[in-house]
């Protein structure tokens, strides 16, 4: 393994994280705030109550995945699709690196940022809601396979993309929808039947699900169903690099 | 010398049907400079590109120091350093941080010392801060040469390197050029100049449409290909070629005041004496005389024209 190179890599991308650290913290912060103010304190004062948590608190595991989803796909896509757009992807290409080692850099630092600013937006949250987390091992387990699926996901895009519109098309038609209508804000149970079943082809509904057990056992599927999708995902995003990769497809000519 | 590269039966063919490499066969002498010509198209960046690992081959080998640069990719591009044609470089960063960004990204450990020498080297020390979009685009071009050499390469690959330089700037780069070579490194530059392959390389490749269509040592191949003139400047303008001179291949200048001798120095030792001995004889008197040879600009041209 070539250490020094993984760590150049996720070093040399949250370095541009921490150059703008304000505008990063800044936006995912106050859209917290907003939707406390529109969701909790419109919304919740109609909801006292759902599966006994209260309606701000409920929505928190939601708004932190909402958080990293779309934080994970911009910042992988971004990071790897800006090499490409300024021809510095020649480097990466011509070092002694694999495959492996390069997804190792790229999404590890995409991930990274993106937990951090799950954790922003946790500590927004306390101040706001009485929030408490059950089960820490099993909420840092979906936040991290959340994290790295998407961050694997948004280098997928970032390899796919040859426009910068095109960085932004898949994440605003499919993940912002999956992500409002995968429960961030309410609980599936609350749909009528048929459209219950059909949210269950939603992949967010999963993370979200376990993500929100773990805070407080209130779950729309069961734990290890949530699990299992999760993982299933990070392995059909890790299948497609490393495809990517085997076939040098938009990397190598 | 022993090859450090040894390209086997390479061959590159795209999707579109461009066959961009033709079965190339070539060595890479250990600490030589070799050049590749070869006009817009040809396959040079290609060929480069195929041997650094950036471009799949189609079929064929390319090994380095006895590595195959597939299978063991590692240990092949750990040796090379790549300088490629365009200004490709992360903007925003400062020339100490991107040069060290490159020797890590290669596997190497810290080495300010290192990092120092090559920025003094390159004329960059006092530029070491700032932020690469504030430099011009030779200085840019420096900072390209700084980052292929931060992992202390045996090869170096330099694709086009003073393309859009000035004078002076590229005349400060194959003073480098000649630095490097001197400490070992094994350099390959592509080049659209002539000139510059004229003035640094050991040997010279030449490829059109894909093809490496010769391969020769500089010196040698100036000397066996090329053509050779003898100017004599007269004192008194000639209507026409005295007929006693015919036997010599003489031309007249429109004005009638040059006489010139062209021969091929591959034919073996041309008659100057006997045609200076008949001119004599013919009493034409001349105040000066010169000789020229082909460049390699002349027998690169005539190359690809074939």
């Amino acid at each position: 393994m070539n250490w020094r190179a993984i760590v150049a890599i996720f070093t040399y991308e949250m370095k541009r994280f921490f150059r703008t650290l304000f505008q990063s913290l800044i936006s995912p912060v106050i859209s917290t705030v907003l939707y406390f103010i529109v969701f909790g304190a419109a919304i919740g004062g109609r909801i006292s109550e759902i599966e006994g948590v209260s309606y701000g608190a409920f929505i928190v595991p939601g708004l932190i995945m909402l958080s990293i989803l779309t934080q994970s796909i911009s910042n992988a896509s971004f990071g790897i699709y800006f090499p490409r757009f300024s021809g510095t992807i020649y480097e990466y290409l011509s070092a002694p690196i694999s495959a492996f080692e390069m997804v190792l850099g790229f999404v590890g630092a995409a991930a990274a940022k993106s937990i951090l600013i799950g954790l922003v937006i946790l500590a927004t949250s306390a101040f706001f809601v009485p929030v408490t987390v059950a089960h820490p091992f099993w909420a840092a387990l979906f936040l991290l396979l959340t994290a790295l699926t998407f961050s694997l996901f948004g280098f997928i895009i970032g390899l796919w993309a040859d426009g910068f519109e095109k960085l932004q098309i898949i994440p605003l038609l499919i993940i912002t929808p999956l992500t409002f209508l995968g429960g961030s804000f309410y609980s599936i149970s609350v749909l009528p039947e048929f459209w219950q079943k059909v949210s269950l082809f939603n992949p967010v509904v999963y993370l979200i699900s376990g993500f929100r057990w773990s805070f407080y056992e209130v779950a729309d599927v069961s734990l290890a169903v949530s699990l299992g999708m999760t993982a299933l995902f990070l392995v059909i995003c890790l299948a497609i690099v490393s495809w990517i990769f085997r076939t040098g497809y938009r990397l190598k000519s | 010398m022993n090859p450090i590269i040894q390209i086997k039966s390479l061959s590159k063919s795209y999707k579109s049907g461009l066959h961009a490499l033709k079965d190339i066969n070539l060595e890479i002498m250990r600490g030589e400079i070799f050049a590749l010509l070869g006009p817009n198209g040809a396959g040079k960046t290609t060929l480069i590109s195929t041997i650094c690992g950036i471009v799949n081959k189609t079929s064929g080998a390319v090994l380095v120091d006895g590595h195959d640069n597939v299978t063991d990719f590692r240990a092949t591009r750990k040796m090379i350093g790549l300088v490629p044609q365009e200004l490709h470089l992360s903007i925003f960063e400062s020339v100490w941080d991107t040069v060290t960004f490159s020797r890590k990204l290669f596997g190497r450990g810290d080495s300010p010392q290192h990092v120092e020498k090559i920025l003094k080297q390159l004329s960059l020390w006092d530029k070491k801060d700032d932020k690469i979009m504030t430099l011009s685009g030779g200085m840019k071009r420096r900072v390209l040469i700084a980052k292929a050499l931060a992992h202390e390469p045996q090869i170096l690959f330099l694709d086009e390197p003073t393309a859009g330089v000035d004078v002076e700037l590229r005349k400060d780069m194959w003073n480098v050029v000649r630095e490097l070579r001197s400490t070992g490194v094994t350099i390959i530059l592509t080049t659209h100049y002539i000139e510059e392959a004229e003035e640094m390389a050991d040997r010279v490749g030449v490829i059109n449409k894909g093809q490496m269509i010769l391969v020769e040592d500089k010196n040698a191949l100036m000397k066996k290909m090329g053509q050779k003139k003898l100017t004599l400047v007269l004192d008194k303008p000639l209507a026409a070629v005295p007929k006693k001179l015919s036997k010599f291949n003489l031309s007249l200048s429109k004005d009638g005041n040059e006489l010139s001798y062209a021969f091929d120095a591959r034919e073996g030792r041309p008659d100057i004496s006997g045609l200076l001995k008949e001119i004599d004889t013919a009493k034409i008197s001349y105040s000066d005389l010169h000789t020229e040879q082909n460049s390699l600009e002349d027998i690169f041209m005539g190359l690809v024209k074939q």
